[in-house]
Order: structure tokens, then C-alpha cells, then sequence
């Protein structure tokens, strides 16, 4: 009876914002997104949104992250028109901002944009202007079995710092049965093994550049930073971890393989989940950790969103389609006909204030303490001239990130060290800026 | 004792054929062990005995209609490829049988357009499908595989052409042959293999193109390349559903080789021993 009510209540929510659109006619509009399990539940639930619209047409254009990338930076860069709406992510949205590539959003007070967590509608914001909906966020923490702590005697606290997870990480770690104490990304790329370290650099004191844009690599909180990521993952990692993403460490967690897994806070759901995790109901959360003396918890913040391409022939129609994806009254129908397991995470505070969603998702509580804890707006303790959590918000990122992500990986795999990676990353990056114009 | 010697060097040849074509078949057989199996079986580890569930076919269907990619692939691989051979029977046949001093000039400048990275002319090549309404069109996409393709083409049918002897046209000639009739009824009967082989190949490279089919579409000309495409996920497993989605995309062109593999062998042979 509760749920018919609150599919009811929710419905109602979806008229009301589909009203919008009532003088939409035959509008078509083509949607890039990526094969998330999130993106596929709304193209699944999309004839709601069509029958409460019936002038509006949704094409899907679904894509690996990468192509989908240079599919809509293509598009959007020669004001294609391809797409009317884009799922990028808060790296894209403030430089596209700037560029005036996308169309800021202004939502009726039925869409609640209040109840977009701060720190999410802040990362979609460029003076103070909202362009881009998101529709699933994320933050980075720990998760843990807490059986093997148990068994090993160790404690995780909610708030560990390095050390804590490297005393855990040693005693977990069994080779001979093939369960290795600490998971973490290996794979070169800026959006793979760099956003860890980013994040883990951000927690140990460390920054990209300095204010004059000079690249960081050969501080010693760098080193601390890399050598600490290399004896973790050399002596408690698994084999082979330069080639680990997000889905090969997802898939050795699910498998009981790995203590802890520092990641991001969707995939908790995924862990937690009886139906494809052999360990469903022994993941233990904490928050993502620090180093002695640094408060910073590594300000990891992603947040896959939909925005308006300024070439867009139907902005209106667009608009009406995000303000129905990103809405309350959204979550409310995916957990009316799903379960709240289901309802994409990390985007409205109101979720989290739902005992229901609180009761089904144990890691609800910890996804938005690591949420509300990310300043993107500045990263690292010391001073910096840029925005961005796990990323550098900066067009020359992707390319200088990959480039030093392939030094670190490279080094992860023994086939450099420590010393020779940073000094690799610092050249590699002062060139580039240098080229760019940021260092003079 | 010869032929002792000749019979275990037969079978030991044999062996290392069938070795070296099960290492080069390997990979699409595992693509197809892991289509039938469970998520979580494709991230298990390896091995070669799956569940023999359909489940990541049926996944798939669900999640993207197949016959609209198919059919676009389809239309593309063979429209370009029909289009490619018009243009290059006639051009093979000037190069061939009526060369200048500038024709293997030509033909090299030809191939070195197959040497540059195609990335390096995207943008010229997005702007004038974006100016010219181009854009997610069979026929803009049509157009661009046939020239892509077009020097390859030219390349096979003027070496087959080459090997035909031009005595047999100068016959045909003194017997009153118009040039359409040289082409058409001497010359294109004679290399019907290479044109086969040419033909088959074409096919499979437009089939399989995976750059400008992506870049170029999105929803009306988008072929089983894009349809591959959308089942890599950056959060989640999807090795078994990527699997099954490559086995639907390539098992029509492993069908029409395996059907055509003796005109392909013929084709790709033909000229080759003298």
C-alpha cells in the first residue's frame, strides 16, 4: 500500500514536471550516455517519460566512456548538433562551461534544486550557475571485509589514515590462499590510475602545481605518496595490479579476493549486492583515508550528470527530459519498481534523509559523509590555481594525466622506480604546460 | 624410407598448421565460450566450459534492437564496396593496359593515403559531413567507406589485371570489341576471381571498420561497430554481454567467409605462383 502510494506521489511529481513540456510537438532528442547500470535503468523506464509526453521522441546513443568522450568533445567543439543531450561528468562541465558550450539550467521550484548535495551542485556550477543535472554521484571510500579484519584482528575505523589501512592491509594478506590485503587501481589513464592517486596525493599533503602552475612531482609529499602506493600494492596487492581498473578490482572484491578496495562510492552497491558479490553481507565502509596531520580525505568527486549541447534545436524539450531524469519523482519511480537499492546514489539529500533507502543500502551514511567532505573548489591543503577533486579541471589534463599515469603504472609494474617515474611525471608535465602557455 | 620420412614430415606439418590456425581462431572461440556464459563466470578466470547460458544474448536484444545496426552494416559494407568496384574496374584497366610513365606514381600516392592515421583528418571530414547534411546518412557513410577502401581495390584488381595477358584484348579489339565490351564481356569474365576476392574482402574491411562508423553516426546509420561499442561499461561487468554483442556482429561476416572461403583463397592466390 505504501509503495502504490509513493509510485502514486512520485507519478504525480513526473506530471508535474513533464506539464513543461506540454507544448512540445514532435520533438525528437538524441541522448549520448555510457553503458552504466544507472544509464540503462533510465532508458529501460524511458516510455514514462514519453507516454507523459507525447510530443517528445528519446533516441539512445549508448557509448564506451571514451568514445562517448571524444563523440561529444568532437560534436560539441564544431557545434555538431548531434546530440541534444550529453552525460559528461564534472570534469567536462565547468571547461565546457567556459567555453559557453552548454545551456545553463534553470529548473521550475518543483525540481527542487535545493536538494542537490552542495558539493554536487557546486562541481555542475560555473558562477553560480547550474549546467549540467547530476544523475549519479560519487565520492571515493574504503570498503573492507570485515571478516578478514575480524579474523586478523584488526580494526578499521570510520576515519582511518594511511597507516590504519596499511596495518590492515599487511595483516589480511594471505598469497598462499589468494587473498591479497589492499585492491587499488594500476591501469594507466587519468580517469583510472590517476584519479586514485590524485585523490591518495590530495591526502597526503601533495598538489599538482603551484601557483605559478609549476608542476609538484619532486616534492616530497609526492614521494611519500608514490612510494607508500608501491609497497602497498608490491607487497599486499595482487599480481598484476598495473592492469586493474575499477571492474577488474570490482571483480576480485566480488570474488573474496581483496581485504580492502579503495574506490569509488557506487561501487558499494555492487559489493553489497547478494545476486553478483560472494561477500554481499561482509563489506565493512570507511571513509577515504588521510595521512597523519593532513585533513584532507582526498576530495574525490564525480558526479555523471546531463546537460544541454548549446547546439541543441530543442533545448525546451532537452530541459523537460533532465528535469523528469534528475528529479525526486525519478528516484521515486526506479524505487517503486526496483527496490531503493536501485535509486541512483549520490545526487539529492533528501535520499539520504529516507529511512527506507537508509535501510536497504547500508552504505548510504558513509557515500554521503565521503560526498559532503569533497572540495573540489580547492583540492589540497597547500595553495593551488585550479579546481577539481581526483582531476585537474583544466582542458590539458586528459593528456598530461594518461602520460603520467603510464610513468606510475610503469613503475607499478617494476619496470622503473619510484624516483624515476616522479622525475618522468615532472618533465612530461612541465613540458606540456610549458607548451600550453601555463608556465612562462 | 623416403617416404616414410615424407609422411611424418606431412603430419607434422599437419599438426603445426592445425596449431597455429586454432592460435589464430582462439580468440573469437573465447569471445564465444564467454557469450554463454554468466557475468560473473566471464570474470571467474579462465575457462574454456561455460553454463551455456543465453542469457547475455537475451540481455542484449533487450538493451539494444540488433537488426537496425545489422541492416545499416549490411547496406554499408555492400553498398560501398559495389561502388568501389565501378570506379575501380576502370581505373585497374587504364593502369594496367594502358599504363603512362606516371602510373606507378599514381598507385603509390594511392596507398600512402591508407598510411595516414585517420584520426589526423577527422575534423575536416566531420565539417563537411556536418556542412553538407551528411551526418548519420547511409549514403555520406556509404560514400566514405568506398573511398577509404577505394585504394586497396584498385591495388588488387590492377595486379589481377596485370596477369591477364593483353594479347586476349587486342583479340578482342581486332575482332570489333568496344571498349565497354573489352571491359564487360573479356575482361571482367577472366577476373572473376580476383574481383571475388576483392569483392569479399571489401566487404569484410567495411564491415568491420570501427572509426568513422562511431564518429560519423549516432542513432539512423549507426552499424554493428557502434552497436559493439555500447556494451563497454567504465562501471560494472559486462564481459559477457560485450561477448555476446561481438559474436552477433561478426557471425554474419564469418558465415559469408566461411561460404566464400574457396573463392577467397582462389582470389587472394591467384598471380601468386607462376
Amino acid at each position: 500500500m505504501i509503495m502504490t502510494l509513493r509510485a502514486l506521489l512520485g507519478a504525480t511529481a513526473l506530471c508535474a514536471t513533464a506539464g513543461i513540456a506540454a507544448a512540445q510537438d514532435n520533438v525528437t532528442l538524441t541522448i549520448a550516455t555510457v553503458n552504466n547500470g544507472d544509464m540503462i535503468r533510465m532508458q529501460g523506464l524511458t516510455s514514462e517519460f514519453t507516454a507523459a509526453n507525447p510530443g517528445i521522441t528519446v533516441e539512445w546513443v549508448t557509448l564506451e566512456e571514451n568514445i562517448l568522450r571524444q563523440n561529444v568533445t568532437t560534436d560539441i567543439a564544431n557545434q555538431g548538433g548531434q546530440y541534444d543531450i550529453m552525460t559528461i561528468g564534472t570534469y567536462e562541465v565547468p571547461i565546457w562551461a567556459k567555453q559557453g558550450w552548454l545551456v545553463p539550467l534553470d529548473f521550475g521550484a518543483d525540481y527542487a534544486v535545493d536538494d542537490l548535495i552542495p558539493a554536487v551542485r557546486d562541481a555542475l556550477s560555473v558562477d553560480g550557475k547550474l549546467y549540467a543535472a547530476p544523475f549519479y554521484a560519487e565520492s571515493a571510500m574504503v570498503m573492507y571485509r570485515t571478516d578478514l579484519a575480524q579474523a586478523a584482528g584488526v580494526t578499521i575505523p570510520d576515519s582511518p589514515t594511511w597507516t590504519d589501512i596499511m596495518t590492515a592491509a599487511k595483516a589480511m594478506t594471505d598469497k598462499s590462499r589468494e587473498q591479497y590485503g589492499i585492491c587499488l587501481r594500476g591501469k594507466p589513464g587519468w580517469g583510472e590510475n590517476m584519479a586514485f592517486l590524485t585523490a591518495m596525493a590530495n591526502s597526503y599533503g601533495a598538489r599538482w602545481f603551484d601557483t605559478d602552475w609549476k608542476p609538484q612531482f619532486d616534492s616530497a609529499e609526492w614521494k611519500a605518496t608514490l612510494t607508500d602506493y608501491l609497497a602497498m600494492m608490491n607487497e599486499y596487492g595482487p599480481p598484476g595490479a598495473s592492469s586493474n581498473g575499477f571492474n577488474e578490482n570490482l571483480a576480485l572484491f566480488q570474488q573474496g579476493r581483496c581485504g580492502i578496495w579503495i574506490d569509488a562510492t557506487v561501487a558499494a552497491s555492487f559489493v553489497t549486492d547478494p545476486e553478483d558479490s560472494t561477500v554481499a553481507d561482509k563489506v565493512g565502509f570507511a571513509q577515504f583515508p588521510n595521512k597523519d596531520g593532513v585533513d584532507n580525505h582526498g576530495n574525490w568527486l564525480w558526479a555523471w550528470s546531463l546537460a544541454i549541447p548549446a547546439s541543441s534545436d530543442a533545448p525546451d524539450a532537452a530541459k523537460t527530459f533532465i528535469a523528469w531524469a534528475t528529479s525526486k519523482g525519478y528516484t521515486e519511480l526506479v524505487a517503486s519498481k526496483e527496490g531503493w537499492r536501485a535509486a541512483p546514489p549520490g545526487t539529492r539529500t533528501s535520499l539520504y534523509e529516507n529511512a527506507d533507502y537508509r535501510k536497504e543500502a547500508p552504505f548510504a551514511e558513509m557515500t554521503l559523509t565521503a560526498i559532503n567532505s569533497a572540495n573540489t573548489q580547492k583540492a589540497s591543503v597547500q595553495d593551488i590555481p585550479y579546481t577539481g577533486g581526483q582531476f585537474v579541471a583544466i582542458p590539458e589534463f586528459q593528456g598530461i594525466g594518461t602520460a603520467v599515469g603510464q610513468q606510475f603504472s610503469a613503475a607499478l609494474a617494476g619496470q622503473m622506480s619510484a624516483d624515476d617515474a616522479l622525475a618522468g611525471a615532472q618533465g612530461t608535465t612541465l613540458r606540456e604546460m610549458t607548451r600550453a602557455g601555463y608556465v612562462k | 624410407m623416403a617416404r616414410a620420412t615424407s609422411r611424418n614430415a606431412r603430419i607434422g606439418w599437419t599438426v603445426a598448421a592445425w596449431l597455429v590456425a586454432l592460435l589464430i581462431f582462439f580468440p573469437i572461440l573465447y569471445t564465444i565460450v564467454t557469450s554463454l556464459k554468466t557475468e560473473q563466470e566471464a570474470i571467474a578466470g579462465f575457462d574454456l566450459i561455460p553454463s551455456f547460458t543465453l542469457e547475455s544474448y537475451a540481455t542484449v536484444q533487450s538493451q539494444n534492437n540488433y537488426w537496425r545496426p545489422f541492416t545499416n552494416s549490411v547496406i554499408l559494407s555492400v553498398g560501398s564496396t559495389l561502388l568501389a568496384l565501378i570506379v575501380a574496374i576502370p581505373a585497374a584497366w587504364a593502369m594496367a593496359f594502358s599504363p603512362t610513365k606516371r602510373t606507378r606514381d599514381i598507385l603509390m600516392w594511392m596507398l600512402s593515403t591508407k598510411m595516414m592515421p585517420a584520426v589526423a583528418v577527422l575534423v575536416p571530414i566531420y565539417l563537411i559531413f556536418l556542412r553538407t547534411g551528411l551526418m548519420d546518412t547511409r549514403i555520406g557513410l556509404t560514400i566514405l567507406l568506398m573511398l577509404i577502401n577505394l585504394p586497396i581495390v584498385v591495388w588488387m584488381l590492377y595486379t589481377y589485371f596485370r596477369e591477364i595477358p593483353g594479347e586476349i584484348l587486342e583479340a578482342a579489339r581486332m575482332d570489333g570489341a568496344t571498349l565497354r565490351d573489352e571491359i564487360l564481356y573479356v575482361l571482367t569474365p577472366m577476373a572473376i576471381p580476383g574481383i571475388a576476392s576483392t569483392l569479399l574482402l571489401n566487404i569484410i574491411l567495411a564491415w568491420n571498420e570501427a572509426f568513422w562508423t562511431i564518429q560519423l553516426t549516432t542513432t539512423n546509420a549507426a552499424p554493428l561497430s557502434a552497436f559493439i561499442a555500447s556494451f563497454s561499461s567504465p562501471q560494472g561487468l559486462f564481459w559477457a554481454k560485450l561477448s555476446a554483442a561481438s559474436v552477433m556482429a561478426i557471425a554474419p561476416i564469418l558465415v559469408l567467409g566461411w561460404f566464400s572461403q574457396k573463392q577467397l583463397v582462389r582470389g587472394l592466390t591467384f598471380g601468386a605462383v607462376k
